[in-house]
């Protein structure tokens, strides 16, 4: 036998316990260290949950930071590129943060939970790049990553569920708005957000909470069919509805080693969110004169013939190499092929037919496909649950 | 005014498809529909308030994922959620369950069989490479073996080529299946009974044969052969009930400028000098159109709503043989609660799927017996969903709606019509073989619609309630479907075609009749085809 000390690579989230004792596949995953599911008992099950019942995400590794202070709305407005004064009290927005030069760093969610007091939810570890662009400003930022766990609860059904379990009136929450409960004796908050693009809410607690709230999810929910979903159904639902994957759709500026591979705003398709009349931010300058001089790439939604995922593959016009594929999936509730795109200007504009060089293997024998695809102008998963407010039952 | 260019009688889903890409090349369609409502056998109403029955048709796999996408039926308020699990419990007070996990399936199988769990990797394969030969031919129209024409000659060539190419033993091997019992076929793979009773019963299912009648292997492949997102093989609901994917196909109809008339029960198809000229209702409203597809099932259409004297005789003599026997009935059963089965966790992902009580091939070949005594069977089989269990639309929380598919049932009870006190008889067996495996079940039961063969014909208009709209039987399949000579959606009058599960390939909510038939009516218009074609299935 031997007696070294052994020490587990991977930590565990609060709801580990839990998580563990419904994951029939035992198929784990290394999500930012910590130990998460990729299955729990069918990938394509779990992701129905979600489009038809209430699927439940453990999303503790998410990082958190709390901004707070009298500059707190100074300061992000400078960090992020969209109007964070914009977004008011118990609301939420989606914002993208860049470096001097205009390239993507992270996307996340800005939380305002008071006049000078916000959260960042990111995906990458962001203490660095907070830390230095707090200079000049009067606030404090805090990583509490470790302090809040949070679960998203999403799916048709999840509005009831949360109901059940205390949240009143939730239905009357409106898209990227926040209320604030009481959890056995400790504070439970929701945010009507999610990677999902459908109903769904955001619930973030103490960690101390973490077990008891899920059971009692569990509990409430089983006869609204309530089930945990992996990181593999959150995957094909979000390529479905549209969300772009740090890492996986673009790489963070930061961690850029090759020139030219980090990718700005407007080559992501989120020009939407770059608001050139608000002060100074980050990267102002260079998506200023990316405006004018052009892009180097465009971000394109494709509708691929046929039925085999699109994944890695090469885009062509006719002979011509002009872009690779990021995400791809066959789309199960919208029925439809789906791949996200890197694309060389000026191809790639909403409608311009493309064709995907698709590899695909069947025992052991891989074959090329090319299929035709099109440049499609929005997702292709449109639920209206998802604005609807008050929230439908199910 | 009450004028078009194509007239559909018959609002299932493949009327409303086959109005559907009529409509979408430009024609200006109806769709008749005497029902008050549309759908079909594909429908879903509340009949107990608060559950909503899928009260004919209650599962999905087959329906062409070209289709679906191609009419954006999604976009339409379509969404099929595939279902996992299943099981067959045991007269011992065991179970075996079905898992879609590969190695989680092998244990189960192994619990009664480690032989047969090993088995079933081959019987997999076998059974894959079925489906292979056949998914292609789904969106494509027969070719005719007799005919000189270059499309059936070309077709007939790349069909005998797909069949050479397995080499002389899978040849052999196809040639056999195509013909062979399931039951012989699942004896080739496996020992233990209930396994074999458990996959047995996809051959059976709407089919007036049983385990051991010739024919039947295909009719297992034919429940084999759709999928859910490319998953081959499994099936799934639509949200809502069946009734969703009526409902989209019309919405899609609708989008296209198609109409839809309820209430317009047709009395007969009006034929001019050898060519249709539109229906005429049973109310004496007449609607006119150079176009009738027809999708009612064959016997209905050449022997109820066509007039004999416009029809060659061969085509009365081939529809008057036509087989389409009754041989099933349906429970929709409203529950307080979920029924506990002995043996399982309610909890039991298992629960979600098909649930069966025959657990060997003797007792499904007996419950076939019954049927050919002319009485329904007294140990029947049964195919059981609870699909409250996947979709929360179904049914008020914690409450469950269960979907009961029978086998067998007559259409006539010893050549008699089916009586009050039959059917009360025939609700009773069904309850009664639930009730032994299930303590709890009868007191959950708060309302029931038993639906005999009799039901289903005359509110449906199945002929004796066969749900496939005729026998899954090579005699009845491909360029057979529904007759010889006939199998190209065109009828024998100029401007008459057919487009219902009756023709190839055949019922199942695959809404490929009509998508075919569609195509084949654009191409005699020499209109631009707006039928999407299949996909490779590689």
């Amino acid at each position: 036998m031997s007696d070294f000390n052994r020490e587990a690579r991977l930590l565990t989230t609060p709801f580990h316990s839990r998580v563990a004792a419904m994951c029939d596949l035992n198929d784990w995953g290394n999500w930012m260290g910590y130990t998460t599911p990729n299955a729990y008992f069918d990938v394509e099950l779990e992701y129905f949950s979600v489009r038809s019942t209430t699927g439940v995400f453990d999303l503790s590794p998410m990082n958190k930071y709390r901004v707070t202070g009298p500059d707190a709305e100074r300061y992000l407005n400078r960090l992020i590129t969209r109007d964070v004064t914009k977004i008011g009290v118990n609301r939420v927005g989606y914002a993208i943060w860049c470096d001097d030069n205009g390239q993507v760093i992270d996307d996340g969610t800005i939380f305002r939970l008071g006049e000078e007091d916000y959260r960042i939810c990111s995906y990458q570890r962001a203490d660095d790049w907070l830390a230095w662009n707090t200079l000049g400003f009067d606030v404090s930022i805090e990583n509490e990553s470790d302090a809040v766990a949070g679960l998203a609860v999403q799916g048709p059904t999840s509005c009831t569920v949360l109901t059940l379990l205390g949240c009143t009136d939730l239905n009357q929450l409106k898209p990227f708005g926040i209320a604030h409960y009481t959890f056995e004796g400790r504070p439970l908050m929701v945010s009507r957000t999610g990677f999902t693009g459908d109903l769904g809410y955001e619930v973030w607690v103490p960690p101390e909470s973490a077990e008891a709230l899920w059971d009692q999810l569990f509990e409430l929910g089983r006869d609204y069919l309530i089930k945990p979903i992996g990181s593999h159904a959150l995957e094909l639902a979000r390529i479905e509805a549209g969300f772009l994957q740090a890492k996986v759709d673009f790489m963070p500026a930061e961690e850029i080693v090759r020139v030219g591979r980090s990718r700005s705003p407007f080559e992501l398709g989120l020009s939407w969110l770059v608001d050139f009349s608000k002060p100074l931010f980050n990267g102002r300058a260079a998506l200023l004169k990316e405006q004018a001089n052009g892009s180097r790439y465009r971000f394109a939604m494709l509708d691929v013939e046929g039925n085999k995922p699109a994944e890695h593959s090469f885009i062509l016009k006719g002979d011509k190499q002009v872009g690779t594929v990021t995400s791809a999936a066959w789309c199960p509730t919208a029925k439809a092929n789906i791949a996200y795109a890197q694309i060389e200007m000026p191809h790639g504009a909403v409608g311009d037919e493309l064709v995907a060089e698709i590899y695909y293997q069947r025992e052991l024998h891989w074959t090329r496909l090319l299929a035709p695809c099109k440049v499609i102008d929005a997702p292709i998963f449109k639920s209206p649950k998802r604005w609807q407010t008050p929230a439908p039952p199910h | 005014m009450n004028q078009y260019d194509a007239i559909v009688i018959g609002a299932g889903h493949n009327g409303l498809t086959n109005g559907a890409y009529l409509a979408k090349a430009g024609l200006k369609v109806a769709v008749l529909e005497r029902n008050p409502y549309i759908g079909g056998a594909t429908v879903s109403r509340e009949l107990h308030k608060g559950w909503y029955y899928s009260n004919c048709s209650y599962v999905s796999s087959l329906l062409r994922p070209e289709i679906t996408r191609d009419l954006e039926l999604p976009r339409h308020g379509l969404q099929v959620v595939p279902f996992g699990g299943g099981a067959t419990f045991m007269r011992n007070g065991d179970y075996f369950g079905n898992y879609s996990d590969h190695d989680r399936h092998y244990r189960e199988i192994a619990r009664h069989s480690k032989r047969d769990a090993n088995a079933y990797d081959r019987y997999s394969a076998d059974t894959s490479l079925q489906t292979k030969l056949i998914r292609p031919y789904l969106l494509r129209t027969p070719p005719d073996p007799t005919s000189l024409k270059p499309r059936d000659l070309r077709d007939l060539l790349e069909f005998a080529r797909s069949f050479m190419a397995l080499g002389e033993e899978k040849l052999l091997d196809t040639i056999k299946f195509w013909t062979a019992s399931v039951g012989d076929y699942l004896n080739e793979y496996f020992e233990t009974d209930v396994i074999k009773a458990h996959m047995a019963g996809s051959g059976i299912i709407g089919t007036a044969l049983g385990v051991y009648s010739p024919g039947t292997a295909y009719v297992l492949l034919h429940h084999y052969m759709g999928d859910v997102d490319g998953n081959v093989g499994a099936w799934g609901f639509a949200r809502g009930g069946m009734g969703a994917i009526a409902n989209s196909l019309s919405k899609a109809l609708q989008s296209f400028g198609g109409e839809i008339i309820c209430d317009a029960n047709v009395d007969e198809i009006m034929v001019r000098g050898g060519r249709v000229t539109g229906v005429a209702l049973k109310d004496g409203t007449e609607y006119r159109a150079p176009i009738v597809v027809s999708n009612l099932d064959p016997k209905r259409t050449f022997l109820d709503i066509t007039n004999p004297s416009d029809l060659p005789k061969d085509v009365l003599k081939k529809a008057r043989n036509f087989k389409i026997r009754g041989s099933s009935g349906k429970l929709n059963i409203a529950l307080d609660g979920l029924p506990v089965f002995n043996g399982l966790d309610p909890r039991s992902r298992l629960m979600a799927g098909d649930l069966h009580f025959s657990d060997s091939l003797e007792r499904q070949e007996r419950a076939y017996d019954d049927w050919k005594a002319g009485t329904w069977s007294k140990d029947p089989y049964l195919d059981m969903m609870i699909p409250s269990l996947t979709d929360p639309t179904m049914a008020p929380p914690g409450k469950h709606m269960m979907s009961v598919f029978v086998q067998y049932a007559p259409p006539k009870i010893e050549g008699r019509e089916w009586t009050d006190e039959d059917k009360d008889g025939f609700e009773k067996s069904v309850i009664d073989q639930i009730s032994n495996y299930s303590p709890n079940f009868r007191d959950l039961i708060l309302h029931c619609e038993t639906r005999t063969p009799r039901e289903i014909e005359a509110e449906v208009g199945l002929t004796e309630g066969n749900i496939f709209m005729g026998e899954l039987t090579f005699d009845q399949l491909l360029f057979n479907r529904p007759f010889p000579g006939y199998a190209q959606y065109r009828g024998p009058i100029k401007g008459m075609y057919l487009c219902s599960s009756g023709t190839h390939p055949g019922g199942g909510v695959m809404a490929a009749p009509g998508a075919n038939a569609a195509r084949e009516i654009l191409a005699d218009l020499k209109r631009p085809n707006t039928v999407p074609g299949g996909y490779a299935d590689d």
